[in-house]
């Protein structure tokens, strides 16, 4: 296994540098000049600065999770990139930061993908917001490691151009394959089954992909989801069903090999 | 810094007035996520294990979150390796990353499980004392260990005389009579008391009109319980003269302050840490600039 980047103790505070929509998400680009660059798969805790916790006797209190869309390193330092979809009140506040707002982040934390062992092709297979690891992980594996990605209609599907070259299934047939990505995923292993499978998105369609590729005795790394509080191992209440128990997802995962699952469905996760 | 002045609480001496709260921080985890920046930059004067058993427990069935205003319910169910693992892998291992003292919090469900857990540990150096949990059942009696001054006395007194090391009971808020009891663990031989738990909270699945939480109810923490810990600490100092350690909901150096001048000795930042890792040693850095310019001495 490949040694994980270690985050910086304690959080630190991250400026907006950008925020721009794309389709019916949001992307922040924010800067990190102290931040180490993250691997493909880790995840980062943020907060706002300003109305985060203690506001109107509203949530959020805790801080939200979110993958790593994009980083670059250059003189300025690190730069990182976060999808964001408005599903509540955390992800709301996120989504209204512009240029020049406040962050507050912790990490990169986590476990993220392994790459490929030798002769097997890697295979993106993402749904919704769940796309966001997959960009950083097609930028480290090399632009033409194949995507498919599924969403639910035509707004959504804009999230497509944030990979190269992504193959399209709508639930709504608005764009693309019309169906589940999963159909695709299925023609792609019948033509090369040599591959291994790095995949996020809602907890049924990571779940189809799981029983698929252990069908097939194809390899699969799965980055899942889970409620978090603290992100860093510490409040034990992320915990996912493994084969060998409950283990907490912010510290053995997010990322985690198919074979150590039964399923990829979590309690309390998703929308 | 200079201004941080030690703290002696049973003889351990601190380099400054906050802990951790039991179960709230996992140092081992913190290592893996975080590398050698956790040991140079530790944020707390001693560290406190989350709660240790006689058996190993796997914990409730997720959910195990939910999120308030001011807060979190947790319905954790206390995981742990067991004693027998957590000597042979953790203690060690806290040994060589830890740059502060050490105290094991332990939880039995009968006063002989008490026992063997504090026999475990009374010779073990690497351990400065032992915090004793007793807010669960008795399974013996059906009576909340902590609940009750009967209970408390009983336990005090079988297990008292397993060690010399400094034992801080730590005391249920979801009592009667909270200070009552604290008076009996210390006419019993408590060295510390600490408080407050988890207040008992529940939360319902907006959509079913369930329990959200797979342990049914949880424990209510942060900001949200922070005035109840200040009645609580207030109360229990005017019953013992023996340290409390205090806590619940503590944010700021003066949410701290608040707790020392109501009589804690010390106090311990749980939910804050999920926060921001680092909270432990920010409150520390805020109490040390209100100390400066306070006329109100606390550190006793
Ligand atoms: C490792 C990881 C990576 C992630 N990456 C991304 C990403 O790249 N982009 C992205 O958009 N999202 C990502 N997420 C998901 C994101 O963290 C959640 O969408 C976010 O936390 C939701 O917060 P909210 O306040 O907007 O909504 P909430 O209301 O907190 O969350 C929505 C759901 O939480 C539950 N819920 C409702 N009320 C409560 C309550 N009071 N307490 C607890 N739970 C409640 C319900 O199931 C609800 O539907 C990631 C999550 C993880 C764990
Ligand atoms: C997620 C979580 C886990 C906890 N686990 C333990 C535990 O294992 N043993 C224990 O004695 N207290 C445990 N507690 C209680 C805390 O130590 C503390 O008493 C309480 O949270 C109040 O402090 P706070 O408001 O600063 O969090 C836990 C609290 C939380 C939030
Ligand atoms: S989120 Fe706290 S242990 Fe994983």
């Amino acid at each position: 296994m490949s040694e994980r980047t270690v985050a910086p103790f304690g959080r630190r505070a991250a400026r907006v540098l950008d925020r721009r929509r794309c389709g019916s998400y949001v992307v922040l680009r924010c800067a990190d000049p102290e931040g180490p660059r993250p691997q493909g798969g880790q995840f980062y805790m943020l907060t706002a600065a300003e109305r985060w916790g203690g506001g109107a006797g509203e949530r959020p209190f805790l801080p939200r999770a979110f993958s790593v869309l994009r980083a670059r390193t250059g003189p300025g330092g690190t730069e990182l990139e976060f999808l964001l979809e408005d599903v509540g009140p955390g992800t709301k506040r996120l989504c209204e930061l512009g240029p020049g707002d406040e962050l507050l982040l912790l990490g990169p934390l986590g476990a993220g993908f392994e790459p490929p062992a030798a002769g097997r092709r890697p295979l993106l297979v993402g749904g919704g917001v769940g796309i966001a690891p997959l960009a950083i992980w097609q930028d480290e594996l090399g632009a033409a490691t194949p995507a498919l990605l599924g969403f639910r209609d035509a707004a959504r599907a804009k999230g497509a151009a944030l990979l190269h070259a992504a193959v399209v299934a709508t639930d709504d047939g608005s764009i693309g394959h019309h169906g589940l990505v999963t159909e695709l995923l299925e023609a792609e292993l019948d033509s090369s089954p040599a591959a291994v499978v790095y995949t996020c998105g809602p907890p049924p369609m990571l779940e189809a992909v799981r029983a698929l590729c252990a069908e097939r005795s194809t390899e699969a790394q799965l980055a899942l989801e889970s409620g978090m509080a603290c992100g860093f191992g510490a409040c034990f209440g992320c915990v996912v069903p493994t084969r060998t128990g409950l283990v907490r997802l912010c510290i053995e995962g997010p990322v985690i090999d198919a074979s150590r699952l039964e399923t990829a469905i979590v309690a309390g996760a998703g929308h | 810094m200079a201004l941080m002045e030690p703290v002696d609480l049973c003889g351990i001496e601190l380099a400054h007035p906050v802990i951790n709260a039991s179960g709230t921080f996992d140092a081992i985890a913190a290592r893996r996520a975080f590398g050698d920046a956790l040991a140079e930059q530790f944020p707390f004067a001693a560290f406190v294990s989350k709660t240790v058993t006689l058996a190993p427990r796997e914990g409730n069935p997720p959910p195990r979150l939910w999120e308030l205003a001011a807060g979190m319910i947790n319905s954790i169910g206390l995981p742990n390796k067991g004693l027998e693992r957590y000597l042979s892998e953790d203690l060690p291992e806290l040994t060589g990353l830890l740059p502060v003292p050490l105290v094991v919090n332990v939880m039995g469900f009968s006063i002989d499980e008490v026992a063997q857990l504090v026999s475990a540990f009374a010779e073990r150096e690497e351990v400065a004392a032992l915090e004793l949990n007793v807010s669960c059942p008795n399974v013996e009696t059906g009576l909340m260990m902590g609940a009750e001054p009967g209970e408390v006395s009983a336990l005090l007194e079988r297990v008292r005389p397993l060690t010399a090391k400094p034992l801080i009971v730590k005391l249920t808020p979801n009592a009667t009579d909270v200070a009552a009891v604290a008076r009996a663990a210390e006419d019993a031989g408590a060295s510390a008391i600490s408080l407050i738990n988890t207040i008992r909270g529940m939360a319902l699945d907006p959509r079913s009109g369930e329990p959200w939480l797979g342990g049914v109810t949880g424990g209510i923490s942060g900001p949200a319980v922070r005035a109840a810990a200040l009645a609580q600490v207030y109360s229990v100092s005017r019953a013992v003269k023996i340290p409390i350690v205090g806590m619940g909901g503590i944010q700021s150096g003066q949410n701290a302050l608040d707790l020392l001048r109501s009589g804690a000795t010390v106090v311990a930042v749980g939910t804050e840490s999920f926060r921001d890792p680092a909270a432990g040693a920010l409150v520390a850095r805020e109490l040390a600039g209100l100390a400066a310019n306070s006329d109100v001495s606390f550190l006793t």
